[in-house]
Protein backbone atom coordinates (compact mmCIF):
# COMPACT_ATOMS: atom_id res chain seq x y z
CA UNK A 1 0.00 0.00 0.00
CA UNK A 2 1.63 3.19 -1.06
CA UNK A 3 1.24 6.61 1.12
CA UNK A 4 -1.52 7.89 -0.97
CA UNK A 5 -3.65 4.85 -0.52
CA UNK A 6 -2.76 5.13 3.36
CA UNK A 7 -3.75 8.32 3.39
CA UNK A 8 -6.98 7.70 1.72
CA UNK A 9 -7.99 4.86 3.93
CA UNK A 10 -7.55 7.35 6.62
CA UNK A 11 -9.50 9.61 5.44
CA UNK A 12 -12.43 7.35 4.67
CA UNK A 13 -12.27 5.78 8.02
CA UNK A 14 -11.93 9.39 10.05
CA UNK A 15 -14.80 10.24 7.38
CA UNK A 16 -17.07 7.08 8.86
CA UNK A 17 -16.55 8.02 12.63
CA UNK A 18 -19.28 9.80 13.03
CA UNK A 19 -21.72 6.76 11.78
CA UNK A 20 -19.76 4.46 13.38
CA UNK A 21 -20.98 6.14 16.96
CA UNK A 22 -24.22 6.48 15.77
CA UNK A 23 -24.56 3.05 15.03
CA UNK A 24 -25.54 3.57 11.29
CA UNK A 25 -23.13 1.74 9.40
CA UNK A 26 -22.84 -1.72 7.89
CA UNK A 27 -21.64 -4.69 9.69
CA UNK A 28 -18.61 -4.37 7.54
CA UNK A 29 -17.84 -0.84 7.78
CA UNK A 30 -18.22 -1.20 11.29
CA UNK A 31 -15.62 -3.72 11.81
CA UNK A 32 -13.47 -2.36 9.35
CA UNK A 33 -13.42 0.81 11.84
CA UNK A 34 -13.32 -1.06 15.14
CA UNK A 35 -10.09 -2.70 13.23
CA UNK A 36 -8.73 0.54 12.25
CA UNK A 37 -9.62 2.16 15.96
CA UNK A 38 -7.54 -0.72 17.65
CA UNK A 39 -4.37 -0.12 15.73
CA UNK A 40 -4.64 3.67 15.64
CA UNK A 41 -4.53 5.81 18.93
CA UNK A 42 -4.58 8.81 17.17
CA UNK A 43 -7.84 7.68 15.33
CA UNK A 44 -9.11 6.31 18.64
CA UNK A 45 -8.57 9.75 20.09
CA UNK A 46 -10.65 11.01 16.94
CA UNK A 47 -13.45 9.30 17.90
CA UNK A 48 -13.20 10.39 21.49
CA UNK A 49 -14.28 13.61 19.99
CA UNK A 50 -16.74 12.57 17.89
CA UNK A 51 -18.29 10.76 20.98
CA UNK A 52 -18.65 14.18 22.35
CA UNK A 53 -20.08 15.85 19.75
CA UNK A 54 -22.93 13.28 19.87
CA UNK A 55 -23.78 13.56 23.04
CA UNK A 56 -23.92 17.37 23.11
CA UNK A 57 -25.85 17.51 19.74
CA UNK A 58 -28.33 15.07 21.38
CA UNK A 59 -28.69 17.24 24.27
CA UNK A 60 -28.72 20.21 22.35
CA UNK A 61 -31.71 18.55 20.40
CA UNK A 62 -33.54 17.11 23.72
CA UNK A 63 -33.48 20.92 24.89
CA UNK A 64 -35.85 22.02 22.79
CA UNK A 65 -39.53 21.78 23.69
CA UNK A 66 -42.00 19.80 21.64
CA UNK A 67 -44.60 21.43 20.01
CA UNK A 68 -47.88 22.46 21.73
CA UNK A 69 -50.98 20.47 21.48
CA UNK A 70 -52.43 22.92 18.40
CA UNK A 71 -49.63 21.67 16.12
CA UNK A 72 -52.12 18.29 16.29
CA UNK A 73 -55.42 19.86 16.19
CA UNK A 74 -54.58 22.44 13.32
CA UNK A 75 -53.20 19.20 11.47
CA UNK A 76 -56.27 17.50 12.32
CA UNK A 77 -58.38 20.77 11.39
CA UNK A 78 -56.55 20.69 7.67
CA UNK A 79 -57.60 17.01 7.32
CA UNK A 80 -61.05 17.11 8.26
CA UNK A 81 -61.39 20.48 5.38
CA UNK A 82 -60.26 17.65 2.75
CA UNK A 83 -61.64 16.20 0.05
CA UNK A 84 -63.41 13.17 1.23
CA UNK A 85 -61.08 10.77 0.12
CA UNK A 86 -61.86 7.63 -2.11
CA UNK A 87 -59.93 4.37 -1.04
CA UNK A 88 -57.07 4.28 -3.47
CA UNK A 89 -54.91 1.05 -4.56
CA UNK A 90 -51.77 0.83 -2.56
CA UNK A 91 -48.65 0.69 -4.18
CA UNK A 92 -46.66 -0.77 -1.31
CA UNK A 93 -47.37 -5.01 -1.42
CA UNK A 94 -44.79 -5.43 0.78
CA UNK A 95 -46.35 -3.47 3.66
CA UNK A 96 -50.32 -5.23 2.78
CA UNK A 97 -47.82 -8.63 3.41
CA UNK A 98 -46.64 -7.66 6.04
CA UNK A 99 -49.94 -6.46 7.61
CA UNK A 100 -51.38 -9.72 6.81
CA UNK A 101 -48.54 -11.42 8.15
CA UNK A 102 -48.14 -9.93 11.53
CA UNK A 103 -51.84 -10.37 11.93
CA UNK A 104 -51.16 -14.19 12.09
CA UNK A 105 -50.64 -15.81 15.67
CA UNK A 106 -46.98 -17.75 15.36
CA UNK A 107 -49.30 -21.31 15.45
CA UNK A 108 -51.34 -19.81 12.50
CA UNK A 109 -47.88 -18.98 10.67
CA UNK A 110 -46.69 -22.59 11.40
CA UNK A 111 -49.52 -23.96 9.84
CA UNK A 112 -49.51 -21.76 6.74
CA UNK A 113 -46.31 -22.48 5.96
CA UNK A 114 -46.84 -26.15 6.59
CA UNK A 115 -49.70 -25.71 3.87
CA UNK A 116 -47.25 -23.96 1.64
CA UNK A 117 -44.93 -26.21 1.42
CA UNK A 118 -47.06 -29.09 1.05
CA UNK A 119 -48.64 -27.12 -1.91
CA UNK A 120 -45.47 -27.06 -3.46
CA UNK A 121 -44.60 -30.35 -2.88
CA UNK A 122 -48.17 -31.33 -4.65
CA UNK A 123 -47.63 -29.04 -7.21
CA UNK A 124 -44.32 -30.24 -8.35
CA UNK A 125 -45.89 -33.64 -8.24
CA UNK A 126 -48.64 -32.77 -10.13
CA UNK A 127 -45.99 -30.96 -12.51
CA UNK A 128 -43.85 -34.35 -12.65
CA UNK A 129 -46.85 -36.01 -13.68
CA UNK A 130 -47.94 -33.90 -16.40
CA UNK A 131 -44.56 -33.95 -17.92
CA UNK A 132 -44.20 -38.28 -17.84
CA UNK A 133 -48.26 -38.10 -19.29
CA UNK A 134 -46.77 -35.62 -22.35
CA UNK A 135 -43.71 -37.86 -22.69
CA UNK A 136 -46.01 -40.95 -23.36
CA UNK A 137 -44.90 -42.60 -20.19
CA UNK A 138 -46.32 -46.27 -21.96
CA UNK A 139 -48.34 -47.87 -24.37
CA UNK A 140 -51.88 -47.67 -23.96
CA UNK A 141 -54.36 -49.17 -25.85
CA UNK A 142 -57.72 -46.81 -27.32
CA UNK A 143 -59.91 -48.66 -24.88
CA UNK A 144 -58.17 -48.02 -21.74
CA UNK A 145 -59.96 -45.84 -19.30
CA UNK A 146 -57.54 -42.96 -19.09
CA UNK A 147 -56.88 -42.87 -15.30
CA UNK A 148 -57.32 -45.92 -12.96
CA UNK A 149 -59.87 -46.28 -10.12
CA UNK A 150 -58.82 -44.83 -7.36
CA UNK A 151 -58.14 -47.32 -4.72
CA UNK A 152 -55.63 -47.49 -0.99
CA UNK A 153 -55.92 -47.12 2.20
CA UNK A 154 -56.06 -43.31 3.10
CA UNK A 155 -55.51 -40.94 6.47
CA UNK A 156 -56.28 -37.86 7.31
CA UNK A 157 -53.05 -35.43 9.21
CA UNK A 158 -52.18 -32.54 10.31
CA UNK A 159 -49.07 -31.70 10.77
CA UNK A 160 -47.46 -30.28 13.85
CA UNK A 161 -46.77 -26.80 13.54
CA UNK A 162 -43.14 -26.74 14.39
CA UNK A 163 -42.17 -29.33 11.57
CA UNK A 164 -40.27 -28.05 8.98
CA UNK A 165 -40.39 -28.38 5.56
CA UNK A 166 -37.45 -31.04 5.89
CA UNK A 167 -39.37 -32.92 8.64
CA UNK A 168 -42.57 -33.13 6.52
CA UNK A 169 -40.61 -34.32 3.79
CA UNK A 170 -38.52 -36.98 5.65
CA UNK A 171 -41.64 -38.22 7.18
CA UNK A 172 -43.66 -38.88 3.90
CA UNK A 173 -40.50 -40.40 1.96
CA UNK A 174 -39.45 -42.92 4.75
CA UNK A 175 -43.74 -43.83 5.22
CA UNK A 176 -44.22 -44.31 1.71
CA UNK A 177 -47.00 -41.98 1.89
CA UNK A 178 -48.54 -39.88 -0.88
CA UNK A 179 -50.54 -35.81 -0.08
CA UNK A 180 -53.41 -36.77 -2.39
CA UNK A 181 -55.37 -33.49 -1.46
CA UNK A 182 -55.61 -30.35 1.38
CA UNK A 183 -55.21 -28.50 2.99
CA UNK A 184 -59.02 -28.99 4.32
CA UNK A 185 -60.16 -27.28 6.81
CA UNK A 186 -57.92 -27.25 10.21
CA UNK A 187 -54.89 -27.70 8.21
CA UNK A 188 -55.85 -31.59 7.25
CA UNK A 189 -54.12 -33.21 4.49
CA UNK A 190 -55.74 -36.58 2.77
CA UNK A 191 -52.50 -39.16 1.99
CA UNK A 192 -52.62 -42.28 0.74
CA UNK A 193 -51.19 -44.55 3.43
CA UNK A 194 -51.18 -47.86 1.48
CA UNK A 195 -52.10 -48.23 -2.45
CA UNK A 196 -54.24 -51.31 -2.11
CA UNK A 197 -56.69 -51.55 0.96
CA UNK A 198 -55.92 -53.31 3.83
CA UNK A 199 -57.73 -54.27 5.96
CA UNK A 200 -59.45 -51.70 8.98
CA UNK A 201 -57.33 -53.53 11.77
CA UNK A 202 -54.36 -53.10 9.71
CA UNK A 203 -54.60 -49.48 8.88
CA UNK A 204 -55.78 -48.76 12.70
CA UNK A 205 -52.17 -50.21 13.55
CA UNK A 206 -50.38 -48.21 10.85
CA UNK A 207 -51.60 -44.72 11.85
CA UNK A 208 -51.08 -45.80 15.69
CA UNK A 209 -47.64 -45.74 14.31
CA UNK A 210 -47.68 -42.83 12.49
CA UNK A 211 -49.24 -40.77 15.34
CA UNK A 212 -45.40 -41.43 17.11
CA UNK A 213 -44.29 -39.45 15.36
CA UNK A 214 -43.07 -35.74 16.45
CA UNK A 215 -43.75 -34.53 12.89
CA UNK A 216 -47.59 -35.22 13.11
CA UNK A 217 -50.02 -33.36 15.25
CA UNK A 218 -53.03 -35.42 14.40
CA UNK A 219 -53.82 -38.43 12.39
CA UNK A 220 -56.72 -40.40 11.79
CA UNK A 221 -57.90 -43.68 9.28
CA UNK A 222 -60.68 -42.57 6.75
CA UNK A 223 -62.74 -44.30 4.54
CA UNK B 1 -48.24 -6.55 22.03
CA UNK B 2 -47.40 -6.07 18.63
CA UNK B 3 -47.68 -2.67 17.10
CA UNK B 4 -47.86 -1.53 14.08
CA UNK B 5 -45.12 -0.55 11.63
CA UNK B 6 -44.73 2.83 10.25
CA UNK B 7 -45.25 1.39 7.09
CA UNK B 8 -48.37 -0.44 7.73
CA UNK B 9 -49.56 2.85 9.23
CA UNK B 10 -48.81 4.36 6.29
CA UNK B 11 -51.14 1.78 4.42
CA UNK B 12 -53.85 2.54 6.69
CA UNK B 13 -53.27 6.20 6.03
CA UNK B 14 -53.50 6.01 2.35
CA UNK B 15 -56.97 4.28 3.25
CA UNK B 16 -57.94 7.36 5.07
CA UNK B 17 -57.53 5.68 8.74
CA UNK B 18 -57.72 9.26 10.89
CA UNK B 19 -56.33 6.76 14.00
CA UNK B 20 -53.40 5.97 11.62
CA UNK B 21 -52.68 9.12 11.39
CA UNK B 22 -52.88 10.31 14.95
CA UNK B 23 -50.37 6.78 16.25
CA UNK B 24 -48.04 7.96 13.32
CA UNK B 25 -47.90 11.95 14.39
CA UNK B 26 -47.41 11.25 17.78
CA UNK B 27 -44.30 8.75 17.05
CA UNK B 28 -42.80 11.49 14.95
CA UNK B 29 -43.84 14.78 15.27
CA UNK B 30 -41.68 15.45 18.27
CA UNK B 31 -38.39 14.86 15.89
CA UNK B 32 -40.06 16.76 13.19
CA UNK B 33 -40.57 19.90 14.84
CA UNK B 34 -37.14 19.67 16.10
CA UNK B 35 -35.66 18.78 12.99
CA UNK B 36 -37.41 22.25 11.29
CA UNK B 37 -36.83 24.38 14.29
CA UNK B 38 -33.08 23.80 14.25
CA UNK B 39 -33.49 24.97 10.38
CA UNK B 40 -36.04 27.82 10.60
CA UNK B 41 -35.47 29.01 14.15
CA UNK B 42 -38.92 29.99 14.82
CA UNK B 43 -41.24 27.90 17.25
CA UNK B 44 -44.89 29.55 15.44
CA UNK B 45 -42.95 28.75 12.14
CA UNK B 46 -42.07 25.19 13.11
CA UNK B 47 -45.44 24.34 14.37
CA UNK B 48 -46.97 25.11 11.58
CA UNK B 49 -44.90 23.71 9.22
CA UNK B 50 -44.86 20.39 11.60
CA UNK B 51 -48.64 20.00 10.77
CA UNK B 52 -48.06 20.81 6.91
CA UNK B 53 -45.43 17.96 6.88
CA UNK B 54 -47.85 15.72 8.42
CA UNK B 55 -51.01 16.89 5.97
CA UNK B 56 -48.62 16.04 3.17
CA UNK B 57 -48.22 12.72 4.21
CA UNK B 58 -52.03 12.27 4.67
CA UNK B 59 -52.36 13.19 0.81
CA UNK B 60 -48.97 11.54 -0.38
CA UNK B 61 -49.87 8.43 1.99
CA UNK B 62 -50.76 6.20 -1.44
CA UNK B 63 -47.50 7.12 -3.18
CA UNK B 64 -45.41 6.05 -0.46
CA UNK B 65 -43.65 2.91 -1.66
CA UNK B 66 -41.41 1.40 1.52
CA UNK B 67 -38.19 1.91 -0.55
CA UNK B 68 -37.07 4.16 2.75
CA UNK B 69 -37.75 4.08 6.59
CA UNK B 70 -41.43 6.74 6.90
CA UNK B 71 -38.76 8.55 9.24
CA UNK B 72 -36.90 9.14 6.23
CA UNK B 73 -39.48 10.15 3.87
CA UNK B 74 -41.36 12.59 6.25
CA UNK B 75 -37.73 14.22 7.60
CA UNK B 76 -37.51 14.33 3.77
CA UNK B 77 -40.47 16.32 3.05
CA UNK B 78 -39.99 17.94 6.50
CA UNK B 79 -36.91 19.90 4.96
CA UNK B 80 -38.41 20.74 1.82
CA UNK B 81 -41.40 22.58 4.05
CA UNK B 82 -38.58 24.15 6.00
CA UNK B 83 -35.94 25.27 2.55
CA UNK B 84 -39.40 26.44 1.19
CA UNK B 85 -40.46 28.56 4.66
CA UNK B 86 -37.31 30.20 4.48
CA UNK B 87 -37.08 31.51 1.17
CA UNK B 88 -40.46 32.46 1.30
CA UNK B 89 -40.50 34.55 4.39
CA UNK B 90 -37.16 35.73 3.02
CA UNK B 91 -35.72 35.13 6.70
CA UNK B 92 -31.45 35.45 6.56
CA UNK B 93 -30.19 32.42 8.44
CA UNK B 94 -28.15 32.44 11.35
CA UNK B 95 -24.92 31.87 9.28
CA UNK B 96 -21.79 31.65 10.50
CA UNK B 97 -20.41 35.02 10.52
CA UNK B 98 -23.32 36.16 12.96
CA UNK B 99 -22.29 32.92 15.38
CA UNK B 100 -18.58 34.19 15.51
CA UNK B 101 -19.88 37.63 15.98
CA UNK B 102 -21.33 36.05 19.35
CA UNK B 103 -18.42 34.40 20.28
CA UNK B 104 -16.65 37.38 20.24
CA UNK B 105 -18.91 39.08 22.46
CA UNK B 106 -17.87 36.39 24.65
CA UNK B 107 -14.99 37.33 27.12
CA UNK B 108 -11.15 36.41 26.23
CA UNK B 109 -10.60 32.58 26.40
CA UNK B 110 -9.55 32.20 29.53
CA UNK B 111 -12.59 34.06 31.03
CA UNK B 112 -14.67 32.17 28.66
CA UNK B 113 -13.80 28.79 30.82
CA UNK B 114 -13.76 30.10 33.71
CA UNK B 115 -17.65 30.42 33.44
CA UNK B 116 -18.60 27.90 31.32
CA UNK B 117 -17.59 24.27 31.48
CA UNK B 118 -15.89 22.80 27.81
CA UNK B 119 -19.68 20.71 27.02
CA UNK B 120 -21.70 24.27 27.47
CA UNK B 121 -19.43 26.05 24.90
CA UNK B 122 -19.70 22.92 22.39
CA UNK B 123 -23.41 23.39 22.66
CA UNK B 124 -23.65 26.47 22.15
CA UNK B 125 -21.13 26.23 18.87
CA UNK B 126 -23.25 23.03 17.36
CA UNK B 127 -26.09 25.77 17.81
CA UNK B 128 -24.51 28.39 16.22
CA UNK B 129 -23.26 26.64 12.72
CA UNK B 130 -24.66 27.07 9.56
CA UNK B 131 -27.55 25.37 8.78
CA UNK B 132 -26.25 23.31 6.22
CA UNK B 133 -23.54 22.44 8.66
CA UNK B 134 -26.14 22.10 11.51
CA UNK B 135 -28.47 19.84 9.49
CA UNK B 136 -26.33 17.23 8.95
CA UNK B 137 -25.19 17.26 11.98
CA UNK B 138 -28.38 16.85 13.57
CA UNK B 139 -29.76 13.95 11.14
CA UNK B 140 -26.52 11.94 11.44
CA UNK B 141 -26.15 12.20 15.46
CA UNK B 142 -29.58 12.90 16.94
CA UNK B 143 -31.94 11.40 14.33
CA UNK B 144 -29.52 8.80 13.49
CA UNK B 145 -29.64 8.53 9.86
CA UNK B 146 -27.24 6.32 7.40
CA UNK B 147 -25.26 7.63 5.02
CA UNK B 148 -27.93 6.83 2.77
CA UNK B 149 -30.63 7.84 4.12
CA UNK B 150 -28.99 11.60 4.85
CA UNK B 151 -27.97 11.80 1.28
CA UNK B 152 -32.19 10.65 0.31
CA UNK B 153 -33.11 13.64 2.88
CA UNK B 154 -30.71 16.16 1.61
CA UNK B 155 -30.57 14.92 -1.91
CA UNK B 156 -27.23 14.95 -2.09
CA UNK B 157 -24.98 11.98 -3.49
CA UNK B 158 -23.58 9.73 -0.73
CA UNK B 159 -20.01 11.08 -1.08
CA UNK B 160 -20.64 14.54 -0.52
CA UNK B 161 -22.94 13.46 2.75
CA UNK B 162 -19.37 11.97 4.31
CA UNK B 163 -17.25 15.09 3.10
CA UNK B 164 -20.04 17.63 4.40
CA UNK B 165 -20.22 15.97 7.59
CA UNK B 166 -16.58 16.06 7.88
CA UNK B 167 -16.41 19.53 6.78
CA UNK B 168 -19.03 20.24 9.64
CA UNK B 169 -16.75 18.61 12.21
CA UNK B 170 -14.00 20.71 11.10
CA UNK B 171 -15.51 23.94 11.36
CA UNK B 172 -17.06 22.60 14.52
CA UNK B 173 -13.57 22.18 15.62
CA UNK B 174 -11.81 25.51 14.58
CA UNK B 175 -15.42 27.40 16.18
CA UNK B 176 -14.52 25.79 19.57
CA UNK B 177 -10.46 26.63 19.13
CA UNK B 178 -11.64 30.15 18.52
CA UNK B 179 -13.46 30.03 21.98
CA UNK B 180 -10.18 28.83 23.54
CA UNK B 181 -11.44 25.10 23.90
CA UNK B 182 -8.39 23.46 21.64
CA UNK B 183 -9.55 19.71 20.92
CA UNK B 184 -6.07 18.76 18.86
CA UNK B 185 -8.06 18.40 16.21
CA UNK B 186 -8.29 19.94 13.30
Amino acid sequence: MTMNDNARERQELEELLPWHAAGTLSRGEAKRVVDALARDPELARHYDLVREEMIETIHVNEALRAPSARTMDELFRKIDAEPARRSMPRLNLAARFGEFMASLTPRTLAYASGAAVLALLLQAAVITGVVINERGGGYQTASAPATAPVEGSYAMIRFAPQASAGDITRFLESNKLSVVSGPAAGGLYRVRVAVTGIPKGELARVVKQLQQDKTIDFIAAVE
Amino acid sequence: MQTASDEVLIGRIADGERLAMQVLFARHHVRVYRFVLRLVRNEAVAEDLVSDVFLDVWRQAGKFEGRSAASTWILSIARFKALSALRRKGEQELDEATAETIVDEADDPQATMEKKDKSEILRKTIASLSAEHREIIDLVYYHEKSVEEVAQIVGIPEATVKTRMFYARKRLGELLKAQGVDRGWP
